[in-house]
């Protein structure tokens, strides 16, 4: 048993130092609460109808979100839009569609089944429109960014005027915390910049959490059932494990050899 | 071997055992006389099982949903994470059960290093175990290539001209291996054919290393051949069974911890980005199970020599049961071994660390000397500590180890028939 416990607390340690040598590149990023987070993590969802509100009212002009459906917004574990707003938030955008029985393109309401509507129809004129820095697709942002949630979060609250000696070309802004700290992206957010139909105070801050909390539920739109069945799955684990350790004693007391 | 005959009780058991003896295999596995001192250490071969046939069963599934094309790729394991019914769960436990597998796989390399595993008569054991190791290496490496991220592509990139710093022909390879002039939709098909094909040939070489193990039998921690069966061995079913079973579990909650609250940890963020051939990542790094030998591969300054060092590395371990001169299989009764033994396991995990740090400097440094020290290590403190070091005593037999006490043989023969 002694050689198990060994063995054991080397895989934690294991475990332990493949997360510190993650957190190890971090940079000291802003901190906040993030519901989703720990063993019983849900999302927050008013937090996340009105992240999906920034979304749409700011960044969607820019970035896409190719791998959302309308239909995700009124699925369980997301931002739980009833049905008919789903279906009203769908019809609200113009989706090209066709070829018609004549042969022609031609737009129409959206759908649930629709995907998001993208904002360029292509990465060149995404391009194009934005000095050729091409704004990412958002649907999976927060997991292709090496400081994750919080590093969105900071980002967006992250711009101020470069220090002295840093000279910026034209349409390059100062970030203290991206990569290099030089962005394309000017600063976005500004107090009051949407109004939340709920009476939350749209401060920056307050943006930068709904639309981070909302990105992450677009990266891992499963991450609650993937909580609550991981919890079930782990508890289902440890009963059995302390079932089978007594059967094996049993078993093994049989020849008298400590296991 | 269980030497004894084995009849089928029912009459329709022993007609079908007359033409296939699968009762008799069955029987042979159930009875298989086992030492009764194996530790925990002991229960990964049990475990590696178990991880081979979780990643082919998940595999399959990700395969039915999986489209190996350069345009697609990516948003089809978009597709399978969102959905797919439990996309999310078959993916995050086929990745993660990825760095489980080589986790389980590396404890079960040291232990068979730390109680000598690999020495007669188990050398063919121990090859085919490194033959599967390699071959884990290479469908680890095709497999982080199809989700066809950014780390997938050049990590295919970086690895695939590796073949390049062949003379004469090393261009040809590469371009063979490409199907193209560069890492492309050719790519991408051929390695997901390798990937699909090369667990299969894990699987039929894990047969291949039970059988060779059921010959001579398990080795164990006091190293010493025991007669089979005896008062030294249990038979396999129940006492192995429900140990390996016991510790499978455990090993399961951890697995489990990985895929349902950190699925993404152990992997880069770099690879939720499509892969995109005009923009080079910052730094680009393998999987943590393939960093020492990256760092090996680093560590050399001319390209040819770093990939002969980083394949040395491997191959190196197969002459293994030769380089060791010393006749005492355990490091329980090696103590300089012993010793060398954990300087071997702090130099793997600093090339590890060096590995996924950028080659400059003081990290450079540190990675020559520890490469150096793992070649040193084979081709030098083992055969000489062979010859040199000054062994414990080692006991007759494992339920009574205290007996062989004496070093003299006879004596503690002596002993023994006296007790009896």
């Amino acid at each position: 048993m002694k050689n198990f416990i060994k063995i054991f607390s080397f895989i934690i340690l294991f475990s332990g130092l493949s997360l510190s040598t993650q957190a190890a590149e971090k940079v000291e990023y802003l901190k906040t609460d993030w519901s989703f987070k720990g063993l019983f993590g849900k999302f927050d969802r008013a937090a996340l109808q009105r992240g999906y509100q920034v979304y749409t009212e700011v960044c969607s002009s820019c970035h896409s979100m190719k791998y959302l459906s309308y239909r995700n917004l009124a699925e369980k574990g997301g931002p739980e839009f009833s049905i008919e707003q789903a279906k009203a938030i769908a019809a609200s955008f113009e989706v090209k569609d066709g070829p018609n029985s004549d042969g022609d393109m031609f737009t129409r309401p959206g759908r649930l089944s629709d995907k998001f509507v993208m904002p360029y129809d292509n990465v060149q004129a995404a391009q194009a429109a934005n000095g050729g820095a091409y704004p990412p697709d958002m649907s999976v942002l927060v997991k292709a960014r090496g400081g994750g949630v919080d590093y969105i979060y900071s980002l967006l609250q992250g711009y101020e005027d470069p220090p002295a000696g840093v000279t910026l070309d034209d349409g390059v802004y100062y970030n203290k915390y991206m990569y290099g700290n030089k962005i394309k992206m000017a600063n976005q957010l500004s107090d009051g910049l949407v109004e939340y139909s709920d009476g939350t105070i749209a401060s920056v801050e307050q943006m930068s959490k709904d639309v981070t909390t909302f990105l992450m539920w677009s990266a891992e739109p499963h991450l609650e059932s993937r909580h609550q069945m991981g919890f079930k799955a782990i508890v289902y684990l440890i009963i059995l494990t302390i079932l089978v350790y007594f059967s094996m004693k049993r078993i093994w007391s049989r020849i008298e050899t400590e296991v | 071997m269980s030497d004894h005959e084995y009849t089928p009780k029912s009459k329709f058991g022993k007609w079908f055992n007359d033409r296939l003896p699968l009762l008799t295999l069955a029987n042979h596995l159930t009875d298989y006389p086992t030492p009764k001192n194996l530790n925990y250490w002991w229960t990964f071969g049990g475990i590696l099982t178990f991880c081979l046939i979780t990643q082919i069963v998940t595999g399959l599934v990700l395969a039915m949903h999986y489209i190996a094309h350069a345009d697609m790729a990516f948003d089809s394991v978009e597709h399978i994470m969102r959905d797919v019914n439990y996309g999310w769960l078959i993916r995050y436990i086929h990745a993660n059960g990825a760095s489980m597998f080589f986790l389980a796989v590396y404890i079960h390399i040291f232990r068979s290093l730390f109680y000598g595993s690999y020495k007669a008569p188990r050398e063919i054991i121990w090859i085919i175990g490194i033959i599967i190791y390699l071959l884990m290496m290479a469908a680890a490496f095709l497999g982080y290539v199809l989700p066809w991220g950014q780390m997938s592509f050049w990590g295919a990139t970086v690895i695939t001209n590796l073949f390049s710093a062949i003379p004469l022909v090393g261009e040809g390879i590469v371009t063979w291996l490409w199907g193209g002039y560069s890492v492309d939709n050719p790519t991408l098909t051929r390695f997901f054919t390798l990937h699909y094909l090369i667990p299969f040939l894990i699987l039929g070489l894990v047969v291949l290393h039970i059988w060779a193990l059921h010959v001579p039998g398990n080795n164990n921690p006091v190293g010493i051949d025991i007669k089979k069966p005896s008062k030294d061995t249990v038979p396999f079913h129940p006492y192995i069974v429900i140990k390996d079973g016991f510790a499978l579990l455990m090993f399961m909650i951890v697995f489990a911890f990985f895929v349902f609250y950190t699925p993404n940890i152990l992997g880069h963020a770099d690879n939720y980005i499509e892969a995109n051939p005009l923009v080079t990542p910052a730094h680009i790094v393998p999987e943590w199970y393939l960093l020492p030998f990256y760092a090996i591969l680093r560590s050399v300054p001319d390209k040819l020599l770093g990939v002969v060092a980083m394949l040395s590395a491997i191959l190196i371990l197969a002459a293994l049961p030769w380089l060791d001169t010393s006749k005492i299989r355990s490091a329980v009764f090696r103590p300089l071994y012993r010793q060398f033994y954990w300087i071997l396991v702090a130099d793997v995990l600093i090339l590890g660390y060096v590995g996924a740090m950028p080659a400059e400097g003081l990290y450079l440094l540190v990675a020559r000397v520890a490469t150096a020290y793992y070649f040193l290590h084979f081709l030098v403190i083992l055969p000489v500590l062979g010859w040199k070091e000054k062994t414990l005593p080692i006991p007759l037999s494992i339920t009574e180890p205290i007996l062989g006490g004496s070093p003299n043989l006879a004596t503690a023969k002596n002993k023994e028939s006296l007790n009896k």
